[in-house]
């Protein structure tokens, strides 16, 4: 899963395989972060919001 | 008494009346933990899989839930890519829908390893030459998508949406739910897809075998296109049956139309491709490898060529010539025959594909190995089915599900009960409301 695991190496198989799996995760993780950050800053910020 | 929490404009039954109709279905989820426990508790020899059958009841149910949870994917896509804005009344029913397939599919996987403790093993020393892992990293990957589309329908009810960070962040993931959408397409066409290709890539096995594009067999992308084509069909079956359940439209004819509409030509199209792939594989792709087309439908007990008919025929063109017809979608009862039809159709396509597969003798010296699932096996397959309804009429009573509802069911106010039951709960609303500044 990491490059320090033992059996890591680097060869395509690797690079795709684990490449995407971190991609999917890192859009989750900064999507989120993003929610999650906005929403303290206009809850802080006392904003209305709107209906959805 | 939880009148506070029951979202605005809808009526729902007293609380008693509604825990006591659940009971029977929490019988059965205590059934399913038992086993579930038996099984980890005292390994696999609780079920009857073998040599012969090393995937077995589960991972049917298993693949047999994610192609009808694609309808959260596909309709998703539809909704938020595509822009079939009408969806937006059916997309929170189909998300749910999807959360339960795909956690009951991992419960299942959870299960079926047994060695749950391990489960982390697949992520931290994976095998990259392993459709498989593609799978659980796709599935994993998916099932936090779906988590992140179900939890603003949760921060949406009554009570949770009065706190201000989570009415904003609420808003905010809605802002924001095109790019999981997205990201929730890419990762079903790909787990979706290695799910089938797991089938095709069997050279040793002339009954799942199929050629295909560089490393990818046909059933690749028979098992993408048929999760997207019947998953909405699971989806408006499902919801058909919560309105029966609760007497109450829920959704509107014409988002039901369009949603049958575009599954329809999914279906057709789809089976199409099936026919092609069936009669390929039956005059060139198997013939090849030794084995002649009939072997595959006789000399056993169970596995005739009404199970090739079923799937096509009954599962596949029947419901895809009544759902692309204006008249058959239109027509309640057309309608609910087609989902259940093609519900039945895909299951019995995922059936074929893993315990088929596995039943067919190849070697000259072999019998046709019949399988039974153990009580255990049944009753941890039963135990996501407890859960989804569970899930699902918790959902209905507290969270905005249905967009709909309020106005195809107005609330008469005139009736003394229910102008009691409304304003109750606006007093408990009042009472549970935050302290102002």
């Amino acid at each position: 899963m990491f490059p320090f695991n033992f059996e890591w190496i680097w060869d395509m198989s690797h690079m795709v395989f684990m490449g995407g799996l971190w991609f999917a995760l890192t859009i989750l993780g900064l999507g989120m972060t993003y929610c999650v950050i906005k929403a303290a800053i206009d809850a802080a910020k006392g904003k209305g919001g709107g209906h959805h | 008494m939880d009148d506070a929490l029951i979202p605005k404009g809808v009526k729902r039954c007293p609380l008693p009346e509604f825990l006591m109709k659940l009971g029977p279905v929490v019988v059965v989820l205590i059934w399913g933990i038992v086993a579930m426990f038996m099984c980890w508790f005292k390994g696999l020899n609780q079920t009857n899989m073998n040599d012969s059958y090393g995937f077995a009841l589960w991972i049917w149910a298993d693949l047999t839930v994610i192609a009808l949870g694609g309808g959260a994917f596909f309709t998703g896509l539809l909704r938020y890519i595509i822009g079939k804005d009408k969806l937006k009344n059916i997309i929170n029913f189909a998300v749910l829908v999807g959360f339960i397939c795909y956690s009951s599919a991992l419960l299942i996987l959870a299960i079926d390893i047994g060695q749950p403790l391990r489960g982390w093993f697949i992520f931290w020393h994976a095998n990259v030459h392993s459709m498989l892992t593609e799978v659980a990293f796709c599935l994993t990957c998916y099932f936090g998508v779906l988590t992140i589309e179900y939890l603003p329908l949760v921060l949406e009810n009554r009570q949770v949406d009065q706190v201000s960070f989570f009415h904003h962040l609420s808003h905010n993931m809605h802002e924001v739910m095109p790019i999981f959408a997205a990201t929730g397409a890419f990762l079903s066409f790909f787990h979706q897809g290695s799910l089938g290709g797991v089938a095709g890539v069997l050279f040793g096995r002339p009954f799942a075998f199929r050629e295909g594009i560089l490393i990818w067999p046909w059933t690749f992308f028979l098992f993408t296109w048929s999760a997207a084509a019947y998953g909405p069909c699971f989806t408006i079956m499902l919801a058909k049956i919560t309105e029966k359940i609760t007497k109450k439209k829920l959704i509107k004819d014409d988002v039901y139309a369009l949603l049958a509409k575009i599954s329809g030509w999914m279906m057709a199209t789809y089976i199409m491709a099936k026919i092609i792939d069936t009669w390929y594989w039956a005059v060139v792709t198997a013939p090849s490898k030794g084995q002649g087309f009939m072997e595959f439908y006789s000399d056993n007990a169970f596995y005739g060529i009404w199970i090739l008919i079923l799937e096509i025929v009954v599962g596949g063109v029947i419901p895809a010539a009544i759902l692309i017809t204006r008249k058959g979608r239109s027509t309640p009862a057309l309608l609910m025959i087609a989902v259940v039809l093609a519900v039945i159709g895909v299951s019995v396509n995922r059936w074929v594909m893993v315990l088929q597969v596995m039943a067919v003798p190849v070697l000259t010296f072999e019998g046709w190995p019949m399988y039974y699932p153990s009580w255990q096996e049944v009753a941890t397959t039963l135990l996501p089915v407890a859960y989804g309804i569970l899930l699902v009429a918790f959902s209905y009573r507290y969270l905005p599900v249905f967009p709909q509802e309020a106005e195809l069911n107005p609330i008469d106010l005139e009736s003394d009960e229910t102008a009691e039951s409304v304003t109750a709960s606006e007093t408990a609303d009042a009472k549970l409301s935050p302290a102002k500044a």
